[in-house]
């Protein structure tokens, strides 16, 4: 039995006046999954959360949530909920009444809607805090009343705007991890925007690269950094070194673009093609080292206990043909 | 040699400029001494005077002022007479603010969520533009409007609607022979003179509220009538207060518009004024002057146990 299928694009676009934000969008985003919109800003992943969410209505095109067509249907008849880039927690209700919103809103009684937003912040790890207001809290507290807050409305699908892009990089990275345990101990379907491969690369079960509203490539993360389709996946997501057919036909390769990633690159004693190594910069674990090989400027990583030439000498590197991606087209 | 401090001009301003930035407290001093004898002094001194008037009385054989402690004349608000007046005026208070709050609401909305460039502009001015002028002036263009001979007769009989005005001019209380004698004409001239006091602190508040607040509780499921009852209307509410403390005050004190517009009935703007000019008695306008202060502090007290500065 294959699962369903959550969310379902077909051809959706969304203009604002005459900027595509989405430009033909297809998607379809399983049950139970994972999932990132991953592209730089302006390049439509917003808009298609936004469209899931119902703050936004296609221009062409049409959406389905759970099968049902959502196209005109307002957001608060979606069984949707959604974690802002800002939180938009409401200032003038505590934290309890914050995660309880959405059950008050349906009309659950005082006694059971406090005890579940209880349960929510229980998960969330934030007992004790019920009765602060959100400015009193810290930016990492606050996220997580967001998370409770839409969790508590139990939604089919969950929306992630950017939430963990105002944190700082520890509480970022432990915020991840408990994002992804979060999804996969309630098994509810999660639709994550970011700007950052990182992210989208150590979280998702599926990643959706956008670039000025279309989406690019649709991958797992590991597919997508091995085998990325365009040179604008390849630089997107991680670093790479794209290669020109000019310079593939330099070097007797098959004349087409390709992705190398810097780390595929090894530094030989011989028989490698020769290089010459322009500069270094050290970053503990490893050296990142600008080269030139027939006027193709590459970048490599190599691991600190490889030893390295002077710059400005030459330098014998290689690299597994099957690490050379070669891609459809520039 | 170079030296990392740039040498001393030793001009009288920058010397006096060293010596103030060394002493931050005389600079306070100094900016605040005028403000305060002015507020302290000028402002609350002379409602000091008022209030210590206000428990004089006078002398009914001789009109002066007797100068002894009394509360007879804060009884003497309790007379009927005086106690129409009041009523009648705290209650015509009420109407505007409630009906100033109404029409606002949607004004200060539109401005803050749809209005853009040369729309805003244009909103501030045409709020603002009706106080640059004078007040007497658009008063009296009123009356023209209102009159019986004036231009809103003269339209509700071209639609041929004059029977529904005349209907409504036949009421108790609300109507007259005229708009511009009624009540009616009255309320009508206040909502509008008033109006602009509403409109802006409300407006200010709405703009603090972030879209992504009113885009959150839809997504959690609310209406947007919901919406506006459960967010806009409280994170609003400091704003829709802080209008009403105008609108309220400004109606409770007031005494040209219910002079030129409206029935003779007094209210006690007119009282206050009537009672330190012509008839003299100025401990008796000094208690009909705190009644609006004290009906001010009372409000502003509900208000406050009702939750309305909760959101500040």
């Amino acid at each position: 039995m294959t699962t369903p299928t959550a969310v379902l694009f077909e051809q959706v676009s969304r203009h604002f006046d005459q900027v595509k934000a989405v430009d033909g969008v297809n998607l379809s985003i399983q049950e139970g999954e994972f999932f990132a919109m991953l592209g730089p800003s302006g390049s439509g992943k917003t808009t298609c959360l936004r469209l899931i969410a119902g703050f936004e209505q296609p221009s062409a095109g049409h959406i389905e949530i759970f099968g049902e067509r959502v196209e005109g249907v307002p957001p608060y008849r979606r069984q949707v909920n959604t974690v802002f880039q800002d939180y938009a927690l409401f200032p003038h209700l505590n934290i309890l009444d914050n995660v309880a919103y959405g059950l008050m809103i349906r009309g659950m009684d005082k006694k059971a809607r406090h005890q579940a937003a209880e349960n929510a912040l229980a998960l969330v790890e934030l007992k004790g805090f019920s009765r602060r207001k959100p400015a009193q809290l810290s930016g990492g507290q606050r996220q997580r009343v967001a998370l409770a807050r839409a969790l508590v409305n139990q939604p089919k699908v969950l929306l992630l705007d950017e939430p963990l892009g105002a944190l700082d990089l520890k509480l970022r990275e432990q915020m991840q991890e408990e994002l992804k345990a979060l999804q996969k101990q309630l098994g509810i379907t999660f639709v994550f925007v970011t700007h950052d491969q990182g992210e989208a690369l150590s979280m998702a079960d599926r990643i959706a690269v956008f670039n000025q509203g279309k989406i690019i490539q649709v991958d797992t993360p590991q597919a997508l950094y091995r085998h990325p389709n365009s040179p604008f996946v390849a630089n997107f997501v991680g670093s790479s070194n794209v290669l020109s057919p000019i310079f593939m036909q330099s070097l007797g390769l098959p004349v087409r673009w390709a992705s190398l990633r810097p780390e595929d690159i090894q530094v030989v004693q011989t028989g490698g093609y020769s290089a010459t190594l322009l500069s270094r910069s050290y970053m503990g674990s490893a050296n990142r080292v600008q080269l030139i090989l027939n006027d193709q400027p590459l970048q490599a990583l190599v691991p600190h206990h490889i030893p390295l030439p002077a710059d400005h000498s030459s330098v014998q590197i290689a690299w597994q043909p099957s690490n050379l991606h070669l891609m459809e087209s520039a | 040699m170079n030296t990392l401090v740039t040498p001393h001009t030793y001009s009288r301003l920058a010397r006096l400029s060293d010596y103030l930035w060394h002493h931050p407290k005389q600079v306070l001093i100094a900016m605040l001494v005028l403000p305060v004898l002015w507020l302290g002094v000028v402002y609350l001194g002379s409602l000091a005077t008022l209030l210590i008037q206000s428990f004089f009385s006078i002398d009914e054989f001789s009109g002066l002022i007797k100068h002894e402690w009394t509360l007879k004349t804060y009884q003497e608000l309790f007379v009927p007479a005086n106690l129409d007046i009041i009523l009648r005026t705290v209650l015509m208070a009420a109407l505007v603010t409630i009906a100033s709050a109404i029409l606002a609401f949607p004004i200060a909305y539109y401005a803050t969520r749809y209005a853009k460039g040369v729309w805003k502009a244009l909103f501030y001015i045409g709020i603002m533009l009706p106080l640059w002028s004078s007040y007497l002036v658009k008063i009296y263009a009123w009356k023209l409007i209102l009159a019986r001979e004036g231009i809103l007769n003269w339209l509700f009989t071209s639609l041929h609607l004059d029977g529904l005005l005349n209907v409504y001019l036949a009421l108790p209380v609300v109507g007259g022979s005229s708009l511009s004698v009624s009540y009616t004409g009255t309320f009508l001239v206040f909502v509008y003179v008033w109006l602009p006091f509403m409109i802006l602190p409300l407006q200010a508040a709405l703009e603090r509220v972030p879209s992504s607040l009113l885009e959150a509780s839809a997504d959690l499921g609310a209406s947007a009538w919901q919406t506006f009852r459960h967010v806009l209307l409280p994170l609003a509410l400091p704003g829709l207060i802080a209008g009403s403390i105008f609108t309220f005050s400004l109606t409770l004190g007031d005494y040209i518009i219910p002079q030129i517009i409206g029935s003779s009935r007094l209210f006690i703007g007119q009282a206050v004024y009537m009672q330190q000019g012509t008839a003299g008695n100025i401990p008796l306008a000094a208690a009909f002057s705190v009644v609006p202060i004290v009906i001010m502090g009372i409000y502003l007290w509900l208000a406050k146990r009702a939750g309305a500065f909760n959101a500040l």
